[in-house]
């Protein structure tokens, strides 16, 4: 026994010590691999590379705000100069967790990504419009609008196409939400029935297992609010800014180049 | 009296330990929910890409009639994955799904040799939504892995694996860091 205890605890040491080092290991190479995604911006049009004037980035603005009023899609362009090795896909899914472009619920946010010394460009569209803004056709929103702007060094006007574009593509599918809403007042009780159970459950839950710590549950995006009434309907009344948000994102969209 | 405090003692002791015990299964049955969920959604987006695999093997085959045997493979692979999928083990449609992958990596390095094709539009969309359920299938798999992730340290850690085992929760398999799946794999011809 004597001559065991220290032998294990020289074991549990080495083994100590091999954790500590993966971990040091871990921390050191993880950033390295993923490229910071910038904090959410207050407006639309984000540009790091300073290739747009202030104009130009107004007048997007302005646009997508119009737009937005019109249908509540939000859609959101940012300018990086470099990936640093990082791979466009995982960046923009990235991006698109962390801004929550488009409304909670309708998820219905699309963001334009442009690398530009990679010269490397993708749409991500959110669950809500992957149906008007199919893959196929934001890869050809990407070849036939932007890229041959791109080409020509035109970047506002590849943007402002793209943009165009992609407004178009989604009029029409979220333009009458209106059939969606007077079915629901119809039967007026009937959507808040989950949340009246959830209510109910949860009261239930917390009377029986009080101590229980909330656990982390599965990060499923749409956990931003903090109770169950977080934010449920807020959103629409945003005016000019770039508020709202909660959208999901699923890696829909399309990548390209120029 | 101090009898009485000695008789509650060991009620409150176990009536503690059975709340405490409600909350931690129902943490296990909701982190396997999740895991569930999430496989569901990676399912998903393979049969999506599985519904595009007919309607690419034509195109490419209009082209490219030559690369039979490649076309052969991505057709025989998606069937077989239907099958394993059809059986329901996570662990033989992970693999299946797996096989495919890489037949599917390696018909569009094959139809690089093939500029008519890479300019037809029917292609390039067609391109366009397998890229782009290639995408969705990572960013599902991600979101699995972590979900599951979190339910197998649950199930193996602490309070959680006192329920494990009697109650049957078993580890879910998380996807390997795809060898190369990402970027374009080499490929022997």
């Amino acid at each position: 026994m004597k001559r065991r205890f220290p032998e294990q605890w020289a074991k549990f040491r080495r083994e100590g010590t091999f954790i500590l080092a993966w971990l040091i290991f871990a921390l050191l190479f993880v950033p390295a691999f993923a490229l910071e995604v910038p904090e959410r911006p207050e407006g639309r049009v984000t540009d790091h590379t300073g290739t747009l004037s202030q104009n130009e980035i107004a007048a997007l603005e302005q646009k997508l705000a119009a737009f937005e009023r019109e249908t509540t899609n939000q859609i959101a362009v940012l300018l990086i100069p470099s990936l640093e090795g990082d791979s466009l896909e995982d960046y923009s899914i990235r991006l698109a967790e962390k801004w929550k472009i488009g409304q909670k619920g309708k998820n219905n946010g699309v963001i334009l990504l442009v690398v530009k010394n990679e010269r490397r460009l993708r749409i991500e569209v959110g669950y809500g419009l992957e149906g008007a803004v199919p893959d196929a056709l934001a890869g050809s929103i990407i070849r036939n609008e932007i890229a041959p702007q791109f080409k020509a060094g035109q970047f506002y006007r590849g943007v402002d196409a793209g943009i165009t574009a992609i407004i178009a593509a989604t009029k029409g599918e979220y333009k009458a939400p209106g059939n969606r809403e007077r079915r629901a007042r119809a039967v007026p009780w009937f959507p808040f029935l989950p949340l009246i159970l959830i209510f109910g459950v949860s009261a239930i839950a917390n009377l029986i297992a009080r101590k229980r710590h909330y656990h982390s549950g599965g990060r499923h995006g749409w956990t931003t609010g903090g109770g169950f009434f977080g934010g449920g309907f807020s959103g629409g009344e945003s005016g000019g800014g770039f508020s709202g948000g909660g959208g999901d994102f699923g890696g829909g969209g399309a990548s390209g180049d120029w | 009296m101090n009898k009485a405090v000695l008789f509650l003692i060991p009620l409150v002791i176990i009536g503690v330990l059975v709340i405490g015990g409600f909350g931690i299964y129902n943490g296990l049955v909701s982190a396997q929910e999740e895991s569930k969920a999430a496989w569901a959604q990676v399912e998903n987006q393979y049969q999506r890409r599985a519904d595009l695999i007919p309607n690419l093997v034509e195109t490419v085959k209009g082209y490219a009639r030559q690369e039979k045997s490649v076309l052969e493979e991505v057709t025989r692979l998606r069937s077989q994955w239907g099958e394993a999928r059809q059986s329901g083990d996570i662990n033989k449609s992970l693999q299946a799904a797996q096989g495919l992958d890489v037949a599917l990596a390696r018909l569009m390095v094959v139809v690089e040799r093939y500029p008519e094709l890479k300019s037809n539009q029917n292609f390039l969309k067609l391109q366009d939504q397998l890229e782009g359920t290639e995408n969705r299938i990572s960013v599902e798999r991600r979101r699995y892995n972590e979900v599951v992730l979190n339910y197998n340290k649950k199930i193996r850690t602490f309070p959680g694996a006192f329920f494990a085992g009697p109650f049957g929760f078993e580890r879910m398999p998380l996807f390997e860091a795809e060898a190369g799946a990402k970027k374009a794999p080499t490929v022997k011809f």
